[in-house]
């Protein structure tokens, strides 16, 4: 095993960091500061809508995409001015499977320590017991090409950790796989966090980040919105109780009460439905339904949800419809 | 710098170990075309009478073709090895991304690419020499002999060099969707104007075609392999496909590994 010095730094610094790409007629800022800084042993979430700048920020941070400006540090390394210490700190797991066609299983875990100067005898072990421990050893001997895509991207988490990185990066892992294979997969990745293995990861599910993640960022077009964790981000960020009534009746009477309520915020009816935005729920419905029963409607189905990463992330980043 | 080197020789050895599996392949691919070639021309042209008549003298076609057709295993073998799984990588297999994680400059993930396909290359070559030497009717025996080792070794190293790391800038450029024109628009043009089959000095009846070639580089392979292997069939002055050939591989080789660096690091 390849016992690499554990520094002080901070596994991943960013200082205003920035990326312009040239474009015409105007150039395209996809990052425009970005400060962050992750802790050691933290399982860190970018999120965000298509194009808000989090593939180009892994790309800065795992050195294939050049900053336009700024400062990004691997464990104290510039992937600038350092790249190649930067890139043997770090484990990436892509959102395209790029595991070795040409190689078996087993030799895609081997070959990657040996890049890494792991030396053989220890890149096989590695190889080995990596399998094992991702239920893998069965197709060893597999060429990789026959994998289903769970098992390619179980594999492709293997390879990352085969040189045991200071950071592990995981782009958009579960875009696109089944739900088995994403329980599966969070589970691995549970057990990693566990074991103290520092991770960035991007998505676009919220219920992944609120279920993986100590901290999260959420960006929109380059720029940092929001920082905390889960549970801060949704006391801070106007996340509201969604309270949905349906009415049998005219709903108009409730709607105009709700209003007036404390601790609402906003008011949507349409049809038989009355959706409620209430940063402050208590007692609300309570009084709903006994108001709805004076005007005499009749509340069929009330629903109360509550504050989700979902709504933070839509009140932050607004509705509209991106490509 | 030792772990540096220490990547270059595992990413060798991750391909000679992509060459063992694939060996088949390659043999067929590299024997084939010099092995039809030398059956048509070196053995079925005699027998049924036919052959070449030309400036080359009194010596057989067969000696001019030796050091052509090892240029063209060479050159070909070079092009193909390098710039086909790269125009893979680069596209669906995406296997590239990865590749240049690998804990050294982007620049040398593609130097290992030109060594990987420089040492293919020479495989090659030792690959199709007995072939190219052996096959041939009787009486239309090849006079091919090493004349010079200290030209022969280096100008094979450096056609090695040149024509893989012209794989390299091609298998960078070219879109995926138009890989099926290598063959039709470089290799087989390349093949066909690089005086495989005539020396070079022969051309001099048709002057603009003997001054057009000499920006083909298998012009400067067949040539250095004719003076080194067989110096009694004209060819150029040692100086100039030297020259050609060293400034060549060398520019190439920075050409290319920039436009791959462009091309992976935005």
């Amino acid at each position: 095993m390849v016992a690499q010095a554990r520094t002080a730094e901070s596994p991943i610094r960013t200082e205003q960091l920035r990326k312009v790409y040239p474009g015409k007629p105007d150039p395209i800022v996809a990052v425009e500061s970005l400060d962050l800084e992750l802790r050691r042993g933290e399982f860190f979430g970018l999120l965000g809508p298509n194009g808000a700048g989090k593939s180009t920020t892994i790309g800065m941070l795992t050195t294939t995409v050049r900053p336009s400006g700024g400062r990004a540090l691997i464990a104290g390394m510039d992937v600038r001015t350092n790249a190649a210490a930067a890139k043997r700190r770090i484990g990436v797991v892509s959102q395209a499977n790029t595991l070795d066609r040409s190689l078996t299983v087993w030799e895609n875990l081997y070959y990657h320590g040996r890049f890494f100067g792991v030396p053989r005898r220890q890149a096989r072990e590695r190889a080995d017991e990596l399998l094992e421990q991702f239920a893998l050893s069965e197709r060893a001997q597999a060429m990789v090409y026959h994998l289903s895509g769970g098992l390619a991207q179980r594999l492709m988490i293997a390879r990352a950790l085969v040189h045991e990185p200071e950071v592990l990066f995981l782009d958009e892992p579960t875009s696109g796989i089944d739900p088995q294979t994403r329980i599966n997969l969070w589970s691995i990745l549970r057990d990693l966090h566990r074991r103290g293995q520092t991770t960035l990861l991007t998505t676009h599910y919220m219920e992944e980040a609120d279920a993986l993640c100590e901290r999260i960022a959420i960006l929109d077009h380059g720029r940092m919105l929001a920082l905390g964790s889960p549970a801060e981000l949704k006391r801070t960020h106007g996340a509201d109780t969604l309270i949905v009534l349906t009415i049998d009746g005219d709903p108009g009477p409730v709607a105009e009460l709700a209003e007036r309520l404390d601790g609402v915020r906003a008011v949507e009816s349409d049809g038989e439905h009355v959706r409620i935005f209430a940063p402050r729920p208590e007692g609300v419905l309570a009084k709903l339904v006994t108001a709805a029963a004076e005007h005499g409607a009749q509340v069929r189905d009330a629903a109360s949800q509550q504050p989700s990463l979902e709504t933070v992330f839509l009140a932050l980043t607004g509705r509209e419809y991106r490509e | 710098m030792r772990a540096q080197v220490e990547t270059f020789l595992a990413l060798l050895a991750r391909d000679a170990r992509v060459l063992r599996r694939q060996l088949g392949q390659f043999l067929i691919r590299t024997i084939m075309q010099p092995l039809l070639f030398v059956f048509v021309f070196a053995y079925v042209f005699p027998k049924i009478g036919q052959g070449f008549h030309g400036a080359s003298g009194g010596v057989s076609f067969t000696t001019v073709l030796v050091p052509g057709l090892i240029a063209v295993a060479i050159n070909f073998q070079g092009i193909q090895a390098v710039a086909l799984p790269l125009v893979q990588e680069f596209s669906f297999s995406k296997e590239i991304e990865d590749r240049v994680l690998s804990p050294v400059p982007v620049w040398v993930v593609g130097l290992e690419k030109i060594a990987a396909g420089a040492l293919q290359s020479l495989l090659a070559a030792g690959v199709v020499f007995p072939i190219v030497y052996l096959v041939h009717a009787h009486g239309a025996a090849p006079s091919v002999h090493i004349h010079d080792v200290a030209l022969f070794v280096p100008t094979l190293v450096f056609a090695c060099i040149l024509s893989a790391a012209l794989g390299l800038l091609i298998g960078t450029v070219i879109e995926p969707r138009k890989v099926t024109l290598l063959f039709a628009v470089v290799v087989i043009p390349i093949t066909f104007l690089g005086c495989v089959y005539y020396p070079w000095a022969t051309l001099t009846p048709i002057l603009w075609l003997k001054i057009a070639v000499l920006v083909n580089p298998l012009v400067y392979m067949t040539e250095g392999l004719r003076a080194s292997l067989t110096p009694e069939l004209p060819h150029m002055p040692v100086w100039a496909f030297s020259l050609a050939l060293v400034g060549g591989s060398t520019g190439l080789t920075v050409v290319s590994l920039r436009t791959f660096t462009r091309r992976v690091v935005t």
